[in-house]
């Protein structure tokens, strides 16, 4: 398996290139956009049907063979945002507040490129662990805690945690994926079986749909990139790798297949743009969304999509050739 | 017909703080609004937002009092740092017990 040829493949997949176009849309000013409606419909489609698809997976899975990686995917929960926190400290000149933000974010985990990872992994061939949803699940929460309480040691007042904890825990994306997986242990294969043509044969399809106007939004966010500073450039394309090492090296250890460890490398090398935004508007409001977002969605999201995922499908199979 | 003076307060806010500006308008006793999606352009120029997107307009017709109360929250709590702007208009309305 050579680093180029799994690049190239990923590069021509409908999804990936779908992204480019709705970059391509924004970059000669294209009056392009997907309606706000059928945005919110699409994402919620996803994220039930990736909580259903890993509810199922995840009942036919032993207690032995999960507990862990779990574990390990709580540590680095915890261990990325700290080590996100530190390391923007060594590459920008943002204070802790900005900092504890951008720890938030990278601490928790993009949906869309656990999704579009899983896509490109199947469509390899390669096995993957069907409860990697429930780390998915797992990830997305602690960061956001974690980066808040670094981002709050930058400010005068202190955060109203109960409420902020509330708002993520209560937030969609949660409440879909933990729902969803809940869902799919309840009905199994047989029960999943009567809505696949919808969550399984649509699904890639329904992805493309959604990584162009996320191609939209990210090329959007480009414009600020400019005007962030190299610094945060190279933070959103080093951190990546670094996070994305350990994720991979983690789940290795823990016992997952190269699949597996490969999607919690994407896990943990990804950025958080959904639930992780509103969480640090709403307790953080000092932190400049200029920052974040452009970080999370200018640089990081296209850059794993285009050249992450296959650099960690390609570590987690040289890695794993070793280990 | 009989018209009663009362005041409309309208915050125009980003949308992620919808839901604690309805809680802190209850708070200050103001039970009665209307939300809707908004976009435009301000001192800071056009907001491309959050991901989630735009703004959202909340209008409340109530008595001068309560209205001042409310914006006295905003200013303590949310100019500052959240794009937030009110502004309070004297109304006259039919069927006062509605407000």
């Amino acid at each position: 398996m050579d680093v180029v040829s799994v690049a190239l493949a990923n590069l021509v997949s409908p999804p990936v290139l779908a992204f480019a176009l709705g970059l391509i849309a924004v970059s000669i000013k294209s009056d392009l956009r997907l309606p706000e409606a059928v945005y919110q419909a699409i994402s919620i489609y996803l994220l039930l049907g990736i909580g259903i698809k890993g509810g199922v997976a995840l009942r036919e899975a032993q207690l032995g063979e999960v507990w862990l990686p779990l574990l390990v995917a709580l540590v680095l929960g915890v261990v990325i945002p700290v080590l996100a926190f530190g390391y923007s400290a060594a590459v920008t000149k943002l204070d802790a507040v900005n900092r504890g933000a951008l720890a938030a974010h990278y601490g928790s985990t993009s949906l869309v490129t656990f999704t579009a990872a899983l896509v490109f992994l199947e469509t390899s061939g390669q096995f993957v662990e069907g409860f990697m949803t429930t780390l998915l699940a797992v990830l997305e929460v602690p960061g956001i805690i974690v980066g808040l309480l670094l981002a709050s040691r930058g400010r005068a007042e202190a955060i109203d945690w109960s409420a902020s904890v509330k708002e993520v825990l209560s937030g969609r994306s949660i409440v879909l994926l933990a729902g969803g997986l809940a869902l799919g242990v309840a009905t199994g294969a047989s029960g999943f079986a009567s809505v696949e043509p919808f969550f399984g044969g649509l699904f890639t399809g329904v992805l493309t749909l959604f990584l162009l106007e996320l191609g939209i939004v990210a090329g959007r966010r480009l414009r600020d990139v400019k005007q962030a500073g190299a610094g945060l450039v190279v933070f959103g394309l080093t951190f990546p790798l670094i996070a994305g090492a350990l994720g991979v090296t983690g789940g290795l250890l823990s016992g997952l297949s190269v699949g597996g460890a490969t999607l919690l490398g994407v896990l943990t090398a990804s950025s958080s743009y959904i639930a992780a935004p509103t969480a640090v508007r709403l307790a953080v409001p000092e932190a400049s969304p200029g920052v974040y977002l452009t970080a999370s969605l200018g640089i990081t999201f296209p850059f794993n999509l285009l050249l992450g995922i296959p650099f960690y499908y390609w570590f987690a199979g040289v890695l794993g050739g070793v280990l | 017909m009989e018209l009663v003076n009362k005041h409309l307060l309208t915050v125009v806010a980003e949308a992620a703080l919808e839901r604690r500006l309805l809680e802190e308008l209850g708070g200050v006793g103001i039970t009665g609004y209307t939300v809707t999606i908004a976009h435009g352009a301000g001192v800071r120029g056009g907001r491309e937002g959050d991901i989630e997107g735009g703004n959202v307009r909340i209008e409340c017709v109530t008595s001068r009092d309560k209205a001042e109360a409310a914006l006295a929250v905003l200013a303590r709590d949310y100019f500052a740092h959240y794009a937030c702007v009110a502004w309070l208009v004297p109304v006259e309305v039919m069927r006062a017990e509605h407000f």
